[in-house]
């Protein structure tokens, strides 16, 4: 068997965007542009709370400070200075937020930030709901470790939303929004999982309509969460880790 | 952007990691284990109507060192075609871009499991052996295993032995396939092995690295395989899993129990043990074959060339490799001086 043999059905899988780390070493203005607000919508979050909670930042400060470090990313060009072989970008950009929340304390700065700079709408009331959601002990988190931990599951969790949004939007596109409801219904939603019979029923339609409808959702959740994270990696090695650490793989 | 709760994370998990089917002949039944590379389901192969294991790698693509290893396991599996080796039916792309491959769907238990049931040491040793023919066939064809151990052996309803998970093999020469050895990344395959806190049964978890790479699993891996040697690597390292394997059967450890209280081994099996294990393979059984002699002739109450016996040693194993006679001699014997004394009173 050649290797071509094994490319079949993989066509289903589209190439994937360029990686923000190479993007961002583009000499081209609006490729890294586009680099940096891929980078700022899945890590805004996972910076804001942890600025939040790390840092014990009041809700307005903490803005600030996103915004800026997202601009401090951009004017040192600190992507650049990111190397794939040594750590995870996903580390990396922690470290680097520890880093500029401490200068920025250390210089007694505290600049009002904002304007267009980043092309990403940063929904921070929504955020600081979000982070009242997932009320956190301190006292619980106490190593660098568990910090990491923390920054991590918050990464996953923007990661899958900006997945589910996509997901939501090629439903719309393609005319599948009942698919989007089945699978909001049935994996987003709820304390407690309802059967698929329950689900049909509901829906006016068959457990192997629903069952088909929830596979298609699912494979293109994954698919999508996927071609997001490759684009956030800066090698296939990285990559491959990357994705087992945000789905559990390595857990499981 | 819709916020979703950590029970959410845990059902999106779930839902991608099902591998997608369509387009395949095979109906997803369950999830039967996890592995290094990815995760082994039950499928139905609708064309042939029968139970098959499909294995399926967690990340998309046909490219990189995952892929390449499990393509390369199943064209493995597929040169080796033995009845102690799990054959290999079907290799492919999945939709949703996984590679995957499917083989024999073994129904019975985990060696480690299964022991406990069998009491006696000869019917354990009657099963080790059958893993020797397995190993020894696959050095034959030029490839070793590499992750030996009690939880890569199943053993089926009819006392069947399979060896399993041949992800970790290295193609030595030639003898297989082409297509196999063309798709060894052997340079990527090993790396030094960093500390890890694996938590649970160490014999349970094959050594993973940072970069995702399996190496062997402590206990039952050779000293030259633990330093990442693998340029040297040869049948001696198997040979080595192999007799820590032996130690498990027999003792329940792999290694020589340094606490008290430990099951005493025989002398003969203790020496084809640290024989198997010693730390310079060329200490070692320079052939399974070898090994496997040493335990039948244990097995047929002769010396094994791994123990130099006393004249002690040699008139135990002279009793018990022929007590039935010695007894009924002694037997008889007793009873003709029983009845000569009674005549001469």
């Amino acid at each position: 068997m050649s290797e071509e043999d094994f490319q079949h059905g993989g066509d289903r899988f589209p190439p994937t965007r360029r990686s923000v780390i190479e993007a961002a070493r583009s000499i081209d203005a609006e490729e890294r542009d586009r680099a940096l607000a891929a980078l700022c919508a899945a890590y805004w979050r996972p910076v804001y709370k942890y600025v939040r909670w790390r840092w014990n930042r009041p809700a307005d400060v903490a803005q600030d400070l996103t915004q800026g470090f997202f601009m401090e990313l951009l004017e040192r060009e600190l992507l650049e200075k990111f190397d794939a072989k040594k750590s995870r970008l996903r580390t990396y950009l922690r470290v680097c937020v520890d880093s500029f929340v401490s200068n920025e304390d250390k210089a007694g700065r505290r600049q009002k930030r904002g304007g267009n700079v980043l092309h990403v709408a940063l929904d921070f009331a929504a955020a600081e709901e979000e982070l009242g959601a997932t009320a956190m002990d301190p006292a619980l988190i106490p190593s660098p470790e568990s910090l990491e931990e923390f920054f991590e599951k918050e990464w996953v969790r923007s990661l899958f939303a900006l997945a589910v949004e996509d997901l939501r939007e090629l439903c719309v596109a393609r005319e599948r929004e009942r698919t989007f409801h089945l699978f909001e219904a049935y994996d987003l939603e709820g304390s407690e999982k309802i059967s698929y019979q329950q689900l049909s029923n509901e829906y006016g339609i068959s457990v192997t309509d629903l069952t088909n409808a929830l596979a298609w959702a699912r494979r293109e959740f994954r698919r999508i969460a996927l071609e997001r994270l490759r684009e956030l990696c800066g090698s296939q090695e990285e990559f491959q880790r990357e994705a087992r650490a945000a789905f559990g793989w390595d857990t499981k | 952007m819709k916020f979703l709760s950590d029970k959410a994370l845990e059902r999106l998990r779930d839902g991608a990691e099902m591998p997608d089917l369509a387009g395949t002949r095979y109906r997803l039944l369950e999830r039967v284990a996890r592995g290094g590379m990815g995760v082994v389901y039950a499928a139905e192969d609708g064309k042939l109507r029968r139970r098959v294991a499909l294995k399926v790698l967690d990340v998309p693509g046909t490219d990189g060192d995952l892929a390449n290893r499990l393509i390369r396991e199943a064209r493995v599996l597929a040169a080796l075609e033995h009845p102690g080796i799990v054959p290999v039916h079907d290799v492919g792309t999945l939709a949703d871009g996984r590679v995957f491959y499917t083989m024999k769907f073994v129904e019975g238990n985990r060696l480690d499991k299964y022991i406990e049931s069998v009491a006696s040491f000869p019917d354990r040793l009657r099963i080790f052996l059958r893993i020797c023919d397995a190993v020894a066939f696959a050095h034959a064809r030029g490839v070793l295993h590499r992750d030996l151990k009690p939880a890569n052996i199943m053993v089926g309803p009819f006392g069947e032995v399979l060896v399993m998970d041949w992800g970790l093999a290295k193609i030595l020469r030639g003898e297989v396939s082409n297509g196999a050895r063309d798709a060894d990344p052997e340079a990527t395959v090993f790396e030094k092995p960093k500390p890890t806190s694996i938590a649970g049964d160490a014999t349970e978890l094959s050594v993973v690295t940072g970069h995702g790479t399996v190496m062997g699993t402590p206990g039952y891996m050779s000293p030259e395989q633990a330093r990442g040697d693998v340029e040297h690597l040869d049948t001696r390292s198997d040979i080595y899993a192999l007799g820590a394997l032996l130690r498990f059967l027999l003792t329940g450890q792999p290694e020589i129990a340094s606490a008290p209280g430990g099951r005493r081994l025989d002398k003969s099996l203790a020496a084809i043990c640290a024989k198997s294990t010693a730390a310079a393979p060329a200490e070692r059984y320079p052939s399974v074959q070898e090994m496997a002699l040493d335990v039948s002739r244990y097995l047929d109450g002769l010396a094994v060339g791994a123990h130099r016996e006393s004249i002690f040693d040699k008139a135990g194993r002279f009793y018990r490799r022929y007590r039935f006679f010695i007894l009924l001699i002694a037997a008889y014997l007793t009873m003709r001086a029983a009845i000569l004394l009674f005549m001469h009173r």
